[in-house]
């Protein structure tokens, strides 16, 4: 559905589509030895996209979990990566499409309580699939769930959309909590463990770190290419204006729908990350809390731009580990709290706005293209 | 015979509500009964909380998150109150007005300053909740906290036909809530205050225009919210009591009333309690383990047929 969409999109969109939204987002070198060449389109792309900084964060990545310790590479690496993939699915809608959802965590949770149900856990609810089969069909219920809660939520808009989907998942935690015959309610699954292929456990932490950058990474690259894509960039004057794009001839709740459909497949995949992360998952994993803090991480983070969402991950995941020493550990929330307020007051767009705002006063040249739906707000 | 859509929707509602009550009036009519008291009550406690919510959202299109905040400060002030004086009616008092204290201070030194940035100010209310609930969690820590009901209202009321006997404190809670409707209804139409505030709902910027302190009706009608909350917790923590996380199972129920019921119209919260209340003690009497799947389906009909609630106007 996904695909035919987009084409019919894509027929419509050549006229309307201004070539400036490419360009605002793309740093100018001032040689291209490619421009009048007949060179490959990808070396092309690469050669215009790259830039020093994203091949020193490449091999910082890589290099990562070899120089620190295995507690550095699992809590705080892989965590950061599995909750910053399900960030990124808020930023994503959030940021080009609009729609503020807190149901991502939800979707999340569908998936990893799908992938408990379907494959093997310490209880026996669990079915027992060979584990591709369960990831399989975990991913797709999860993703027609987003498809569902977005076909259900279309019709509102900025705040109410923010309470349905609020309402949504706390409905889910609740029907979790409650039931025991599916959900195994309080208790949950135990035990959910990635399988181990090609004789790697991959439940260590370095190969673990290494499944969590590459989907990350993966997801990263997809939100790239989708927001250039003629569905991508509709949905973009979706979220600018409506109307006009109603009157132009877009179908707004299907581009709506549509980007609820690949957010929860964003966040689909970040659930299964982090069911065989945690080894378990219970209500608790669902919960509001958990609701509100991908939020905050999105924010955090900046809805600007889709790396905001591992930025915010990663300062998510420092302040709750070392909470601890900063102030008591059962204060995490405080400290969070405080830091998401003091960044809701003061910046526009989280810590990316924070970044782009420094680098300006100090004339630093790498900055974050503003989203178009910041400039509404001021 | 034709029938109008609106006819349509009471008989397609209506049939499977009217078969289940036939049946469980003749399958144990005393169950039926207690469960549509602890309904109504639930849903007065409901209704308290959610008028709040929704009248100042009405006014401000300001989604308060931090609702729930407020209902649990009002519910442990009332309760050191009570603790300290044990007198009732002044931990009433003392809830209310913390509360309303907590909601006036936040109006002026946080939301005032972001007026019309719907967005912004919700994730701020999120942030103050979040900072709100660790602050209660610290000083209260997670023990369940219970107050004991005024003398005058503990323990049952006998002799009720059918039902036999019914706790007189959750009797109190349906006359509460009446008693706030009728408050809240003599206050929006018949006082001067209550006149601006419903200009405001229907138009903020002619009701600027015609010379009234606009910052004045803000503040005080997110006081009576926030107050309302803190009073819904006060009385609230006898019958529910008082646990971290009492403040989002109320914040829930306040969206799903004001999103049921229509946002911004107090009849519309009361409708919305109403329906949320009877649907969430009927659930967990007759079908304990989906009983949220009830809720659930009532919100996802009212949305796919009434996206502006039952009683919704077009913003």
């Amino acid at each position: 559905m996904n695909g035919h969409m987009d084409r019919n999109i894509g027929l419509r969109s050549q006229r309307s589509e201004s070539p400036k939204i490419h360009d605002a987002s793309r740093p100018t070198s001032l040689y291209d030895p490619y421009a009048d060449s007949n060179a490959p389109r990808w070396l092309k792309f690469l050669w215009r996209n790259l830039s020093p900084r994203h091949v020193f964060i490449f091999i910082f990545l890589i290099a990562y979990p070899f120089i620190v310790s295995p507690f550095f590479t699992f809590q705080v690496g892989a965590q950061s990566l599995v909750l910053g993939l399900i960030a990124l699915s808020l930023t994503f809608l959030g940021g080009y499409g609009g729609i503020v959802s807190l149901a991502q965590m939800s979707i999340a949770g569908i998936a990893g309580y799908s992938l408990a149900i379907f494959g093997s856990s310490s209880t026996d609810i669990s079915l027992g699939w060979p584990w591709w089969v369960a990831l399989f069909f975990s991913i797709l219920i999860a993703t027609g769930c987003a498809l569902i809660f977005g076909w259900l939520s279309v019709r509102t808009e900025g705040i109410y959309t923010i309470m349905i989907t609020l309402a949504f998942g706390v409905a889910f935690y609740y029907l979790v909590l409650q039931n025991y015959s599916l959900f195994n309610g309080f208790q949950g699954f135990q035990k959910v463990y990635p399988p181990q292929v090609f004789g790697v456990n991959w439940r260590d932490p370095i190969p673990f770190y290494f499944i969590a950058l590459f989907t990350a990474f993966f997801g990263y690259l997809s939100i790239k290419w989708v927001i250039r894509s003629p569905f991508g960039i509709a949905l973009q004057g979706v979220r600018d204006n409506p109307r006009r794009m109603e009157a132009l001839g877009f179908n707004v709740i299907a581009h709506r729908v549509a980007a609820y459909g690949f957010g929860g497949l964003i966040a689909a995949f970040g659930g299964v990350l982090l069911v065989w992360y945690n080894g378990l998952i219970t209500p608790g994993s669902v919960n509001t809390g958990w609701q509100i803090n991908i939020l905050v991480i999105a924010v955090l983070g900046g809805m600007g731009h889709p790396i905001g969402a591992f930025v915010g991950a990663v300062v998510f995941v420092l302040l709750q580990t070392f909470a601890i020493d900063i102030i008591d550990r059962e204060r995490f929330n405080l400290v969070i709290g405080t830091v998401f307020l003091l960044i809701v007051l003061f910046s526009d767009d989280g810590l990316l706005g924070v970044w782009t705002k420094l680098s300006k006063r100090f004339g630093n040249k790498i900055d974050f293209p503003q989203s178009a739906a910041q400039t509404q707000r001021k | 015979m034709k029938l109008t859509d609106r006819q349509w929707g009471l008989l397609i509602v209506g049939t499977p509500i009217v078969f289940f009550s036939s049946w469980a009036i003749f399958d144990n009519p005393r169950l039926y009964f207690v469960t549509l008291l602890n309904g109504l009550t639930l849903a007065s406690l409901y209704f308290i909380v959610a008028s709040g919510f929704t009248l100042v959202f009405g006014l401000m299109r300001n989604v308060n998150l931090a609702h729930g905040s407020l209902y649990l400060l009002g519910g442990y002030v009332g309760f050191m109150i009570a603790e300290k004086s044990g007198w009732w009616l002044l931990a009433v008092a003392g809830g209310f007005l913390s509360a309303a204290l907590a909601g006036l201070l936040l109006q002026v030194f946080v939301l005032r300053h972001m007026q019309g940035q719907e967005l912004r100010q919700t994730m701020v209310t999120i942030g103050i909740s979040i900072v709100i609930a660790d602050l209660l969690l610290w000083s209260f820590t997670a023990q369940v906290h219970q107050m004991d009901p005024p003398i005058w209202l503990q323990g049952p009321i006998r002799d009720i036909p059918l039902i036999k006997a019914y706790s007189a404190y959750r009797l109190s809670l349906l006359v509460f809530g009446i008693a706030i409707g009728i408050l809240l209804w003599w206050m929006l139409t018949k006082t001067k205050v209550g006149a601006m505030i419903r200009a405001g709902v229907d138009d903020r910027h002619m009701l600027e225009a015609s010379g009234v302190n606009v910052n004045f009706v803000f503040a005080i009608t997110f006081m009576l919210g926030a107050g309302l909350a803190g009073f819904g917790g006060v009385i609230g923590a006898v019958e529910l009591s008082m646990v971290p996380g009492e403040d989002t199972r109320l914040l829930l129920a306040s969206l799903i009333v004001v999103i049921v019921g229509g946002m911004g119209s107090v009849i519309g919260a009361a409708v919305g309690s109403v329906i949320l209340g009877l649907a969430e003690t009927y659930g967990l009497a007759y079908a304990p383990t989906y009983s949220v799947v009830f809720t659930f389906v009532i919100l996802v009909l009212v949305l796919a047929f009434r996206p502006r609630g039952i009683l919704g106007r077009p913003a």
